[in-house]
């Protein structure tokens, strides 16, 4: 067996060393494995098969070569001057996630998956999507290795991430509509987790965040850790230095704990970027970590968007991708041990943001990523000129035009 | 003695198997949801279940997901639970094990459920989404009065089985298929074969089986191997029918009637 080669920024995987989860997946109090017991003896055997393969040589060069010639990687850290300008404050730099194969950070985690997938022996997976960017990284991840894809999408998000859908059945996968609560990310989950209690034996579910029982929120956090481990390389190598703050948006969280994992040990400060909606205080948000409590939802305990007799409450945002009411269990750890501070941005906020950098960077940033824009011109404006600032530009704006288009005309 | 365990021996002492029947609390409303749960008792379930209901119910098909949504909007809680337990306890000794997903006992307080659960006059809980790895938390702060029946799937390995059965009182919930809630497909041949397992990693607790249970013929057969049988789609689905009917619940006591009837005909034939 060939060892894994090492490309100075891309050969980022596995991770060693970890703190956090313990060996039953807790990241303190959050996490774990809330599960009926179907799927217990599976979650049992993914994360023995994960353990084993992710310190395993072959497994590590397929996925590295994989992700340097089929993904793109590594994506570029841009200095984004003139958006800089506009902050009139520390310099910003944008880690391009939006340029790496579908579109998004994404398909760091689905590549890894879905090799896992096919380690393990199984033929077919699913997905759940919101924005429609995982369901479309599944599905290129199942093209690329021959499998069976079947993506649940809510029925709303299907209608306003319409290019995805195409995209996604274009590409071989079966899209699931599912129409029961919102029809959005959390009812999308919810019946893949039900199909999933039904076919556990030969399929594999490619969860898209880091959310879910464990192993799957330390598992695709080793996934996405690929950005840090780049930016941190790319960084050095511009400045000479470690950035003074990591800004990221959060839904379930992927691409902020893929950013922030390997600067967890530096002195950076780290902002993780919630969903406002139409503000906290209309109750239309999906600000889990700002305005939530501790509950139980999708197979793990974390802070979750719920009323007082523990039933989940909807959530709401322009992007589908930050629509949702639970988080990432190792986020809600993050925030209680005050690691990172978690802020939220307005849906007109993001739609400045996304108008701004479209305008002064040529750059199209995805409703999602607009947000951590967003919040970080507040955070720049702020600081000095010499401070530096990485965004994580998570993905790309494409798939978001009909939205911003159908606002302009209101 | 609980009144669980006094209830499996004294129908063994009759070569009797145990008809558990589930309804979500709630559904359709709390008036005519009591009124259900009264003709059940009249009618041969000798163990109900009573559903917590919950927005996000990831291990239940559409009818209980939609009897769920239907209780929710008709004002059900975890209070009103309580209520419905003591209300039922004004008629009937029966053995109550409320059934609930783990977050809505969260946020109602461990220790708050359990003491109110007892005061009730409820016997056991099942929590769906509580595997023995994460239920240290609840039990810890429990005591003895509450049994805590668990879940056991045709995935589950032997070792496994007995390390749930362990950790388990009351009785084994069995899932007859690798599925959710009112699936399709029961293969009885398949199950008992994975009730026979179960039984030799039991400890001697009763094992009843559930999920896609739909008819009284169903119900015999899996009677045959099971201590006891348990049935709630097809209720819930009797109960979503008649959604307009005054007497719907003397419907779903007939129901019951005709399952027990059905499954103590195969004991005597047997």
């Amino acid at each position: 067996m060939k060892p894994a080669e090492n490309n100075s920024t891309i050969a980022s995987f596995p991770v060693q060393n970890q703190a956090v989860p313990d060996s039953r997946g807790h990241f303190g109090p959050y996490g774990g494995r809330y599960v009926a017991e179907t799927l217990m003896p599976a979650l049992i055997e993914l994360e023995s098969a994960y353990m084993s393969l992710c310190v395993e040589p072959a497994f590590q060069a397929e996925l590295n070569l994989l992700l340097k010639d089929y993904a793109g990687r590594p994506t570029p850290l841009f200095c984004a001057r003139r958006l800089s300008a506009n902050a009139g404050g520390a310099l910003i730099y944008l880690k391009r996630e939006d340029l790496a194969h579908t579109g998004a950070h994404k398909i760091n985690n689905t590549l890894g998956q879905a090799l896992l997938a096919r380690w393990m022996g199984k033929t077919k997976v699913i997905a759940e999507t919101g924005a429609g960017q995982h369901g479309v990284a599944t599905a290129t991840a199942a093209a690329l290795f021959g499998m069976e894809c079947k993506i649940f999408m809510g029925t709303e998000d299907i209608a306003r991430q319409a290019p995805n859908v195409q995209r996604m059945k274009l590409l071989g996968a079966q899209v699931v509509p599912v129409d029961s609560g919102t029809g959005t990310l959390k009812d999308a989950m919810n019946e893949a987790m039900r199909y999933w209690v039904g076919s556990v034996r030969d399929t594999f579910y490619v969860i898209g965040s880091v959310a879910g029982p464990h192993p799957y929120p330390a598992m695709v956090r080793d996934f996405q850790r690929v950005i840090g481990d780049e930016a941190k390389a790319q960084i050095m190598e511009a400045e000479g230095r470690m950035p003074d703050m990591l800004v990221a948006c959060v839904g379930g969280g992927s691409n902020a704990m893929g950013l922030f994992h390997p600067f967890i040990q530096e002195r950076s400060e780290m902002v993780g970027v919630e969903a406002a909606g139409c503000g906290i205080s209309t109750g239309k948000h999906a600000a889990t970590l700002g305005a939530g409590s501790v509950g139980v939802l999708h197979g793990s305990k974390s802070y979750v968007l719920q009323d007082e007799n523990g039933q989940i409450k909807e959530a709401h945002s322009i992007s589908a991708g930050l629509d949702y009411p639970g988080v990432g269990p190792e986020h809600s750890w993050l925030k209680d041990t005050g690691r990172v501070r978690y802020e939220s941005v307005l849906d007109e906020e993001a739609l400045h943001a996304f108008h701004l950098l479209s305008s002064v960077e040529g750059i199209i940033p995805a409703l999602e990523s607009s947000h951590a824009v967003a919040r970080a011109l507040v955070e720049a404006s702020r600081m000095p000129a010499e401070k530096i600032v990485i965004v994580n530009l998570s993905g790309r704006g494409d798939k978001d035009l009909g939205i911003v288009e159908k606002l302009k005309a209101r | 003695m609980s009144r669980i365990e006094e209830t499996f021996g004294r129908l063994r002492s009759r070569g009797e198997k145990a008809l558990v029947g589930f309804i979500t609390a709630g559904d359709p409303d709390c008036t005519r949801s009591l009124e259900i749960t009264r003709q059940m008792c009249r009618s041969g379930v000798d163990l109900l279940e009573l559903g917590v209901p919950f927005s996000d119910p990831t291990a239940d098909g559409p009818v209980i997901q939609r009897s769920s949504a239907r209780a929710i909007g008709a004002g059900m809680n975890m209070k009103n639970v309580m209520e419905m337990v003591r209300r039922i306890r004004g008629f009937s000794s029966i053995p109550i094990v409320l059934f609930s997903y783990y977050n809505p006992i969260l946020a109602y307080g461990t220790e708050k459920f359990y003491g109110d659960a007892v005061v009730a006059g409820a016997d056991g809980t099942l929590v769906v989404d509580l595997p023995p790895e994460e239920s240290d938390e609840l039990t810890d702060v429990w005591g003895k009065d509450l049994d805590f029946i668990r879940l056991v799937a045709p995935t589950t390995p032997p070792e496994r089985m007995a390390r749930i059965a362990s950790k388990a009182s009351g009785f084994i919930y069995l899932v007859s298929m690798i599925g959710i809630t009112g699936s399709s497909g029961l293969n009885s041949e398949q199950t008992a074969a994975v009730a026979n397992d179960l039984k030799k990693n039991c400890n001697g607790l009763p094992v009843c089986i559930g999920f896609g249970i739909s008819t009284p013929d169903d119900a015999a057969k899996v009677s045959q191997f099971a201590d006891g049988v348990v049935v709630g789609s097809a209720f819930e689905r009797l109960i979503e029918s008649g959604l307009q009917d005054k007497d719907i619940a003397e419907k779903v006591g007939e129901f019951a009637a005709r399952l027990k009837g059905e499954m103590k005909k195969e004991w005597v034939s047997g």
